[in-house]
């Protein structure tokens, strides 16, 4: 344990004590993101701290029985340590970026805490740290999220038509809401979802339809929820690797997937290696950028899109004309 | 660190706060536990030096001054107006939406500070639940690695140079600039600073920048602009924000095939093309320049009925894919 950790727990653990007397050293530990063990090593070490003289009535004193702490002699440290300007900015930065995300209904009482934070911390430093979601919400997509909200709030499950761009396939789906989320700047459902049997992160963008169901909201004890520190995309070992030259204009394909390889050419081409779960994704990806992006391997994914190209120029050719349906 | 470190330095903490007068450190070498230790002076001083740093990076004002005109060497005490924590009382709803804000990093460097935060604001009394439901729950994740070096540098106000790449035209230059803040904007990081070359204020993705990011001179060697928004001057740049005017494009959709522009459309009537039965449909386009890449991605299943423009453009690229230019 490193003591930019352990030293700010010490000094705060004596006023917190002092705000909760009598508190059970277990509770104590999980709210201090610590081990019951580990906290009553720092209650021993703080019994042998106090004031100069280092007497019995000058040291920190404590009253513990087996489950319980109390302080009844604090040496004078009855308040935490004022907050450091990186404190305050990722504090109040935070809550600022909450009054700008959409469906947030207590934007009043976020306004209440900056305003006592900002009193109590003090004159901070102007903090060089800004946040804006920036979350572009058409009409359907905001009526998904007001719909998600209810079914939370009341504890439903949902019944959704969703589409799956990188299958290209539109899906119903029976869901048991879990939480909404908004993450680089778009909003997401986390929701166990009964057709694939998982957690899903659902496109609030992309549900076409949605229901509040009657049956109550009853996802499975061992979900849990997505740990998205590593990206929305998280490539598999399993999954097929392509490696690609990146014309210039098809740079931004290395800025939003994850890729393993990355070297710079001449001329600001890039060389990538990058995973994809679904050959046609991938061709439709490709597709899309014509001649920016070149496969040089596997040999079978450059054949496909090659392929796909050609008979898309077949079939949008001068010679070829739309007719009516025929007759059954 | 040692148990003897982490209790020499609460004591010395409570020794510092307790007396009126400052403490040379000689003297708190003869009061505070531990010191007593050291076996030579240059031992002692190594150690009270590093105690002393320590406090700092805590954010423990040390305040350093002589108690009169007589004294000819420099003490130590702590104000305790300067180290406390104001009072603070969060109601119910308030607190609520701490624990939420907390939640909303996912970055090394600030869920580290949020957390310490929670920690002061849990001792000075305020109930906070962590884990309380919230309606929605914001994101913002930190992975480029400028981040950490470039908030470093706003924090301690030091010029700094990395290699930037522009996309387009392409090019790869060394830029040196005051950095003023980092601002996350729409889920992407950028750095907004005075450029040195250049004398003007800029604004750099993160994701662009090439290599390291290195330190230039000494921390402190600017001060930031009071009245500059940072977030306005990331958001005024990007130029997603203008409504651009739709245009309405006919398209041709084999049946049951790309579901992602049929979600979109309304049917006009049934056609068959080259032999596949499909769809006549409308489409509104914000961008129809880059919506050629999204419709050109669906290869045969898609074919543009108009506008000529969009039409030659999907062509244009699938043309590019086999190598080929339209004769």
């Amino acid at each position: 344990m490193t003591s930019q950790e352990r030293l700010p727990r010490l000094l705060a653990l004596v006023p917190y004590l002092i705000a909760r007397p009598g508190i059970a050293i277990d509770e104590a530990a999980t709210e201090l993101g610590v081990t019951p063990r580990q906290l009553r090593k720092d209650l021993e070490l703080l019994w042998m701290c106090g004031l100069p003289g280092y007497g019995p009535g000058d040291l920190i004193d404590l009253s513990m029985d087996e489950d319980t702490v109390t302080v009844t002699y604090d040496a004078g440290m009855r308040r935490p340590l004022r907050l450091t300007g990186a404190e305050a900015t990722a504090l109040l930065v935070a809550l600022r970026a909450l009054l700008d995300t959409p469906g947030m209904v207590d934007a009043d009482a976020v306004r209440r805490a900056v305003a006592k934070i900002e009193s109590a911390a003090g004159q901070a430093e102007p903090s060089g740290v800004a946040v804006g979601l920036g979350v572009r919400e058409g009409v359907s997509t905001a009526n998904t999220r007001r719909v998600a909200q209810q079914a939370l709030h009341t504890g439903r499950a949902m019944r959704i038509t969703y589409y799956t761009a990188s299958r290209d396939e539109i899906t119903e789906r029976t869901i048991d809401p879990m939480r909404l989320l908004i993450v680089d700047g778009r909003g997401y459902l986390e929701a166990w979802c009964r057709r694939a049997d998982d957690v899903r992160l659902f496109r609030l963008d992309r549900v076409d339809q949605v229901t509040v169901l009657d049956e109550p909201a009853a996802p499975p004890p061992f979900a849990e929820q997505t740990d998205l520190s590593a990206g929305l995309y998280r490539p598999h070992p399993d999954q097929d690797l392509a490696q690609l030259i990146l014309e210039p204009d098809a740079r931004w394909i290395s800025e939003y997937y994850p890729v393993e390889h990355l070297e710079e050419l001449e001329g600001g081409r890039l060389r990538i290696r990058m995973r994809y779960a679904d050959p046609d994704w991938m061709v439709r990806l490709l597709l899309g950028h014509g001649g920016d992006v070149t496969v040089e391997w596997p040999a079978g994914l450059a054949e496909a899109l090659r392929e796909r190209a050609l008979r898309a120029l077949r079939r949008s050719g001068p010679d070829r004309h739309l007719i009516p349906d025929p007759l059954p | 660190m040692s148990v003897a470190r982490a209790e020499r330095l609460v004591n010395l903490v409570l020794c510092l706060l307790s007396t009126r007068s400052h403490l040379t450190a000689e003297r708190i070498r003869g009061i505070v536990p531990g010191y007593a230790d050291a076996p030579s002076d240059e031992a002692f001083f190594r150690m009270f030096e590093r105690d002393k740093t320590e406090l700092r990076e805590l954010g423990i004002p040390l305040e350093v001054g002589r108690n009169s005109a007589f004294d000819t060497i420099d003490g130590y005490r702590i104000a305790r107006r300067d180290y406390e924590l104001g009072d603070i009382d969060l109601e119910p709803d308030e607190a609520a939406a701490v624990a939420l804000a907390v939640r909303l990093w996912d970055s090394p460097e600030l869920t580290g500070a949020a957390h310490g935060a929670l920690l002061k604001l849990r001792a000075a009394g305020v109930e906070v639940d962590e884990a309380a439901p919230a309606v929605v729950e914001p994101k913002v994740r930190t992975t480029e690695p400028a981040f950490g070096p470039l908030l470093a540098a706003v924090q301690a106000a030091q010029v700094v140079r990395f290699d930037y790449r522009r996309p387009s035209p392409t090019e790869l230059r060394t830029r040196t600039i005051e950095p003023w803040g980092v601002v996350s904007w729409r889920g992407r990081w950028y750095v907004v600073g005075h450029d040195q070359d250049r004398a003007a204020p800029r604004c750099f993705r993160m994701s662009r920048i090439a290599g390291e990011v290195r330190p230039v001179g000494r921390p402190g060697a600017f001060r930031r602009p009071e009245r500059v928004n940072l977030l306005e001057f990331v958001a005024k740049g990007s130029r997603e924000d203008t409504a651009p005017p739709t245009t309405t494009v006919q398209l041709w959709l084999a049946r049951n095939r790309a579901a992602g522009l049929r979600r979109r459309a309304t049917p006009v009537e049934p056609r068959t093309l080259d032999g596949v039965s499909g769809d006549v449909v409308e489409l509104k386009l914000f961008d129809p320049d880059s919506a050629a890449g999204w419709i050109a991605g669906f290869g045969p299943d898609v074919v543009v009925l108009e506008p000529e423009v969009l039409r030659k453009a999907v062509r244009e690229r699938h043309l590019a894919v086999v190598g080929r230019e339209e004769e």
